[in-house]
């Protein structure tokens, strides 16, 4: 009897504390811990060693940051993967502000178009750099079959060309997922603000700039950082497109560091860019967050 | 200036809502910069996914000689034949395995420590240092980290196995899941928990009895979602296996071209095909649901 009354009182107490309720998150966070905080931490402490994969891990000590921080490659890599991501960003953002902005007006053949426009999403970057390979080829591809000359250039041969390339795949393959953020962005705006800027006699570009924009201001901070950050990693598809060429003019971080690790067998030295590419990552996604004032990916209905 | 037309208008909804629809038909002005590059990406996002399918239907010696946006005069499957015989059931196969063995446990942990996150963050300080965990999680690129989980999933003797390719999948999709799921369980009135805990409800059953049923939206977007990033992830299984046994999709997809085949530009392209068709029946199962899911899921 006491006992029972004892526990109840303790469970209505622990129910005020979390109770069971911190037991239901354990899974997720060991699952996370192992594979992804461990590895964090493996990864700074990995990169003050020498690894050739086969032999025994051994502490250098700084030996793996010298021998990278000394290598003119890793500024040429830092400079190639700052351009993809500014030169992607600044080519999908204005592009996904527009087509999520045509894509909000709820006329059904926008619907259909919608169907369509997202099938990239469902591509692998594999599957995709794959085609596009096949289709830029000068010899074989649609320049030669179609007896167009500006497109039978040597796409990938040719480091200006080949640098295009990555940005044009990149934003075919991400366009529609930013355009779709911004569609659903779009559809939140209170009707009543286009209402009153139109008793104004405001116009279609006037309320694009006054109303749509400064209302996506969240929308454009989330599909900033999901776009920033996800160009640092942007390995699949280079590596299958160009595998870095031609020579080192694609050759961003997350190729250096497979590279390095996986094919020159230099495990401490691409951990040296793993550490890198985290601490590049972090710096973004705090700066967007200062910028945006807060943070991009909680929930507006908590807020509202 | 404009602040206090918002605050007028946004004080009688009523008034707005009764004469809605003229409104909304006086700003059909047709947005034309908007409708030129929503209609030119579309041709530019079609144009390359006809070019797959029509071409995986015509010969090899037809591939070069043929306009390439003809549709072939004579159809053939024999290129998806070749695919066939060139073992991408069995990488298939892998691909189906590796997804399933993903989705099912990130969504359910995920769901767990959502649903704990959302019912007691306010009081329990440990729950709210996962959430942040969780959230630093997105922040931070965890591809940078593969070299560890690639000495881990070595320790573990799991180096060339399908196991050793879903348990970091598992970790990596699990920040994003808590996210959107436990966006969406916020939205469930409170009211309800309440009335089953006075129902003397537990919280597991709460969980899977009402918290779940309500939110299946959600669980279906992130199940979807997380399917894609599996079924179409590279960098894992190009780092984690080695066997040609072992090859999930994209890799194969990658070997196939990269080797004797791969100037067989149309068989290239019907395992394409081949790889997106699962994702595609997927996405018009799901559309609805993954597209209003993920952007709830992002916040506005």
């Amino acid at each position: 009897m006491t006992a029972i009354s004892a526990r109840r009182t303790s469970s209505a107490a622990a129910s005020r504390g979390g109770g069971v309720l911190p037991w239901l998150a354990v899974p997720a966070l060991v699952a996370f811990a192992v594979f992804a905080l461990i590895p964090l931490i493996g990864v700074l402490l990995l990169s003050f060693t020498s690894w050739d994969t086969l032999g025994e891990i051994q502490l250098t000590g700084f030996e793996s940051w010298r021998q990278v921080l000394t290598d003119p490659g890793l500024p040429h890599a830092l400079w190639v993967t700052f351009l993809i991501m500014l030169l992607s960003w600044a080519f999908q953002t204005p592009a996904s502000i527009l087509i999520g902005v045509f894509l909000a007006g709820r006329q059904r053949y926008r619907e259909l178009l919608a169907v369509l426009y997202f099938i990239p999403l469902l591509l692998s970057s594999a599957a995709i750099a794959i085609t596009f390979k096949a289709l830029l080829d000068p010899n074989f591809g649609l320049g030669a079959g179609l007896g167009i000359d500006f497109l039978t250039q040597d796409w990938l041969g040719e480091p200006g060309l080949a640098f295009g390339v990555v940005i044009f795949v990149v934003s075919w393959q991400y366009i529609p997922f930013h355009s779709l953020l911004y569609q659903g962005g779009v559809r939140q705006i209170p009707r009543s603000l286009y209402e009153a800027a139109e008793l104004d006699g405001a116009g279609r570009v006037r309320m694009f700039f006054s109303i749509t924009l400064p209302q996506l201001k969240y929308t454009i901070i989330t599909s900033s950082t999901l776009m920033l950050v996800g160009s640092l990693t942007f390995f699949d598809l280079i590596f299958v497109l160009t595998e870095g060429g031609p020579g080192d003019a694609t050759r961003a971080l997350a190729l250096d560091m497979y590279k390095r690790g996986f094919q020159a067998n230099l495990m401490g030295a691409a951990c040296v860019i793993g550490v890198i590419l985290v601490l590049v990552g972090l710096a973004l996604a705090m700066l967007l967050r200062r910028i945006g004032g807060r943070d991009p990916y909680a929930s507006q209905l908590e807020g509202a | 200036m404009t602040a206090t037309h918002t605050s007028r208008a946004a004080k009688r909804p009523a008034t707005s809502g009764a004469h809605g629809r003229r409104p909304a038909k006086s700003r059909q002005r047709p947005n034309w910069l908007g409708g030129l590059v929503g209609w030119l990406w579309l041709a530019i996002v079609i144009i390359p996914i006809y070019w797959i399918v029509i071409t995986s239907l015509k010969t090899q010696s037809n591939y070069y000689l043929t306009n390439p946006f003809a549709p072939p005069s004579e159809p053939t499957l024999d290129n998806y034949r070749l695919v066939i015989e060139m073992d991408f059931p069995l990488y298939f196969l892998n691909s189906l395995l590796v997804a399933i063995g993903t989705v099912i446990p990130s969504v359910l942990f995920s769901f767990m420590a959502a649903y704990a996150i959302v019912r007691s963050s306010g009081v329990s300080r440990f729950l709210r240092g996962v959430n942040s965990l969780f959230l630093m999680g997105l922040a931070i690129p965890l591809q940078a980290t593969v070299i560890p989980v690639y000495l881990i999933i070595i320790k573990l003797h799991l180096y060339d196995s399908l196991t050793g390719l879903v348990l970091p999948s598992v970790a990596f999709a699990i920040p994003l899941s808590v996210l959107v799921l436990s966006n969406f369980i916020r939205d469930v009135p409170k009211e309800l928990f309440e009335s089953m805990r006075l129902d003397g409800a537990t919280e597991w059953k709460t969980l899977w009895g009402l918290a779940f049923p309500l939110t299946r939206p959600a669980v279906v977007t992130v199940s979807i979602y997380n399917a894609l990033q599996v079924w179409n992830g590279f960098l894992l299984p190009l780092i984690l296996t080695q066997s040609p046994d072992k090859r999930t999709l994209p890799l194969a997809l990658a070997a196939f071209q990269g080797g004797p085949y791969g100037v067989n530009v149309p068989a290239v392209l019907a395992s394409v095909v081949l790889t997106i068709l699962p994702m595609l029946i997927l996405y018009t199962v799901g559309r609805r649901q993954l597209l209003s899911g993920l952007t709830a899921g992002f916040g506005k």
